[in-house]
């Protein structure tokens, strides 16, 4: 620590007197960190705000980061900027499997990263940190364009503090060490991976969170905490419907026609 | 005669020009559109359920997230709705500060509007860089007025949550000054440029009698040649104290569209100008001092309209007698403008299909709530 | 600008129509508690139409009434009386207040004629009504879901499917 803060001051003292001197790393990080081409992609409501931090007023052109496509090919930074429901999340994860590393993901206001006011709507994916590693988490609904240009220069900040040797997308071995995120499929009570159903309309999540790739690691995205599973209503055919009002168990039309569940139909017959 | 082959393409869910995550299943054969199926719910985040759960004054600030573009709008719609459920009066100075706050809303969604469906015409950002420019001018009273730029969630049932700060009236002056500036600047650009007029003239035509029976509001319906205002054809607030003029087109393509936006902004300004005339004299204060913060209205439905910038925005609220709604249904305008999107694309070109869309002026979050 | 009240649109229809317009029954809406006041019951203003006949109705409406403009179809599901009720809102174009129609249908097997072939501005309203809430229209061209995907089964916006989450725990006062 001490050695890399003494290198720092001696570069700062030689840049004032019109030298410059870079380390291979400074100079890769300087070059990823002032242009970052953020994927031109709103979801919801801070889309609105996403755009007024690209206009003229906030002018993200000052940190290099003014140069929106359209194509997730020639993106790298995905602002996920509203609302993720389960119908979209496909598209989100595939347009982020698209993109090329070194990539990364803000994850702007309460929607994104927790699914803020609308949590516990059915069609609601409650983070998208659920399905993706996020880099930089924003909170406000929706958060201020200043605070989205906080998240740009926080993300420039994670970007200078990497090393090349420790990245993960130049790993040891035949292939980089990135991986295809699963992209989930619809089924008939969620959304599903590989067949197995992981976040049921109307229920709780079955993952649990990817953390941040911040310095080249991120998790399985496994199923986390199986046991929830058995608490879902929709899957437990001991619940029954409690109170006329009260959506906690399965109503008998619901158990017997609209989800055409075999076991249940029969313990009803 | 070549023997050609029909295609199909999606347009979306991640489009630069879908206005959001829409999706538009399009049939080509070559370039001409054939057929056009617009697919919803990538940003269904249950709106109306949410609110069943929730008290009526919860609701208000997810009325602001309905219709991103506009919260002011929205915020009259739903409060109406509740205080005719609740039968709450509000006091005078309170309906003009709302009526004050909805036009200005109208002219930011217009300038936005009209940016986007520039920029969807392939002038990348520059008109919308414009439209934005003005519309953070406005976005600086709303916040010195409710504290926030974008969810306002300024009303109350009964009036608004605050009265008008000091240096309101002196900003908004200044604003209305410079107001036709930008509005004349707007029109020249649009009625002077050969590309925008071929692109915008005689395209995405909605013929009268098909506008009522798609059952299309706003301005697509009066570019049509419909003069159907809500604020005229079913007075509400103080709308009936306004002398304001309703613009109709009479093609129903989209450079008819453009101009009755343009000219609704205008007539916004007027009233704007008589409601700062008339409200030193508006009597009470700015929230009825009777109407409690959380209501209990009594068993029964109410449903209340207003015009909002994009059409017919209306609540229907049933009540059974406690804190929260029974039923909660939005009547989203921009949801049920989007009806008659594919006979309006039929025979025309694929990139005449994003200005046909950007013409309707559409935000997902009304779409799909 | 036209103004019609709803006892004059029942005479009216009532008159032109027989039989067509029923004699709203008082909906209970939440079941009776067991101690403390009784919410009352809910009687609707509105005309209420047998749901076999809404098209003919509809059309009167529009051919020999002028309300040519078809605004809201809002569905409600009163799940303790065991119905849905659709509630249909027209409007004359020469301004003034809406005339509503609603109909009621069985929880058990919700259908009625669509509006969609005289009305195109009902399509959405009513794939919306059939997605959500599970009514199935007769006669609509193109009846599929839209706003959950295809492969869903349920229909979520009813009373009584199931939800998880931090707003239905300790729901009950």
């Amino acid at each position: 620590m001490g050695h890399m803060a003494d290198s720092d001051n001696i570069q700062l003292d030689l840049e004032k007197q019109g030298v410059f001197v870079s380390t291979v790393n400074r100079f890769y990080n300087w070059g990823r960190r002032s242009s970052i081409w953020p994927m031109s992609f709103g979801l919801a409501c801070c889309a609105i705000e996403m755009m007024a931090f690209g206009l003229s007023r906030y002018d993200v052109a000052r940190f290099g980061a003014e140069l929106f496509r359209a194509s997730p090919r020639q993106a790298d930074l995905m602002i996920v900027a509203g609302t993720v429901t389960k119908k979209m999340l496909p598209q989100v994860v595939r347009l982020y499997n698209q993109m090329a590393e070194p990539r990364y993901v803000i994850s702007m206001g309460a929607c994104a990263t927790s699914g803020g006011p609308f949590r516990d709507g059915y069609n609601v994916v409650r983070g998208v940190d659920l399905f993706l590693p996020v880099d930089v988490y924003i909170p406000g609904c929706p958060p201020r364009p200043e605070a989205l240009l906080h998240a740009l220069i926080t993300l420039q900040e994670q970007i200078d503090g990497q090393r090349l040797g420790r990245l993960r997308w130049y790993g040891k071995g035949d292939k980089p060490q990135t991986q295809d995120f699963p992209v989930p499929t619809f089924g008939a009570q969620g959304l599903e991976v590989d067949g197995a159903l992981v976040d049921p309309v109307g229920g709780l999540p079955l993952l649990g969170p990817y953390t941040s790739p911040g310095h080249g690691e991120q998790k399985s995205g496994e199923i986390e905490h199986p046991e929830i599973a058995r608490h879902f209503p929709i899957m437990d055919p001991a619940v029954e419907l409690e109170h006329a009002l009260k959506a906690r168990g399965v109503a008998p039309e619901i158990a017997a026609d609209d989800l055409k569940r075999d076991e249940v139909s029969d313990a009803a017959s | 005669m070549i023997k050609t082959e029909e295609l199909q393409i999606n347009i979306g869910p991640q489009h630069p020009s879908t206005h959001g995550v829409f999706r538009m299943l399009v049939t080509v054969d070559g370039e001409t559109i054939t057929d056009l199926k617009p697919v919803f719910g990538y940003l269904h985040r249950n709106h109306e359920q949410l609110a069943e759960v929730n008290t009526y004054l919860q609701n208000m600030p997810y009325t602001d997230r309905l219709d991103y573009f506009n919260s002011m709008a929205n915020n009259h719609a739903y409060a109406m709705a509740v205080e005719k459920l609740a039968g709450i009066e509000v006091p005078e100075r309170a309906e003009y500060i709302r009526v004050l706050m909805v036009e200005l809303t109208r002219v930011l969604n217009h300038a936005g509007a009209l940016g986007f469906l520039i920029n969807d015409m392939g002038a990348w950002q520059t008109q919308l860089a414009f439209g934005m420019r003005e519309r953070e001018k406005i976005l600086d009273l709303f916040e010195s007025a409710s504290g926030a730029r974008l969810m306002c969630n300024y009303f109350r049932f009964g009036g608004v949550a605050r009265d008008l700060p000091d240096d309101f009236m002196p900003r908004l002056k200044d604003l209305l000054v410079a107001m036709p500036a930008f509005i004349d600047e707007l029109e020249r650009l649009l009625r002077e440029n050969e590309i925008l007029l071929q692109r915008s003239e005689g395209i995405g035509i909605l013929p009268q009698e098909l506008a009522i029976a798609y059952s299309v509001t706003g301005p697509v319906l009066r570019a049509s040649g419909v003069a159907y205002d809500i604020r005229k054809a079913e007075p509400y607030s103080v709308y009936d104290r306004f002398d304001f003029d309703v613009p109709v087109g009479s093609v129903g393509d989209v450079y008819d569209r453009i101009l009755v936006r343009i000219e609704e902004m205008r007539q916004s300004k007027r009233i704007i100008e008589q409601i700062i005339e008339q409200l030193p004299d508006a009597q009470g204060g700015h929230i009825n001092p009777k109407a409690r913060q959380n209501v209990r209205p009594p068993v029964g439905d109410a449903y209340a309209r207003v015009e909002s910038p994009k059409g017919e925005l209306g609540f229907y609220l049933v009540s059974d007698g406690s804190t929260k709604p029974y039923r909660y249904k939005v009547r989203a305008p921009s949801f049920i403008n989007l009806t008659p999107l594919g006979d309006m694309s039929r025979g025309y070109k694929v990139a005449d299909v994003v200005v046909i869309l950007g013409s309707i002026d559409i935000v997902m979050g009304e779409v799909d709530r | 600008m036209p103004h019609l009240r709803a006892e004059d649109l029942r005479e009216i229809l009532g008159r032109d129509l027989p039989g067509a317009v029923q004699d709203p029954s008082p909906l209970q809406i939440v079941p009776p508690p067991s101690h403390g006041p009784q919410p009352g019951s809910f009687v609707t203003g509105d005309t209420l139409v047998e749901p076999g006949r809404i098209v003919e109705v509809a059309l009167y409406l529009r051919d020999s009434l002028g309300y040519t403009y078809l605004s809201d179809i809002a569905v409600v599901d009163y799940l303790a009386d065991g119905v849905f009720e659709l509630g249909y809102r027209f409007y004359h174009v020469d301004g003034g207040p809406a005339l509503v129609l609603k109909a009621r249908l069985p929880r058990e097997s919700p259908e009625l004629p669509s509006l969609t072939p005289d009305w195109p501005g009902a399509n959405f309203h009513e794939r919306e009504a059939f997605d959500l809430y599970g009514i199935t229209f007769v006669g609509h061209p193109f009846l599929r879901r839209i706003y959950m995907w295809d492969e869903f089964e349920g229909f979520p916006m009813r009373k009584d499917f199931p939800k998880q989450g931090d707003k239905y725990i300790g729901e009950e006062e």
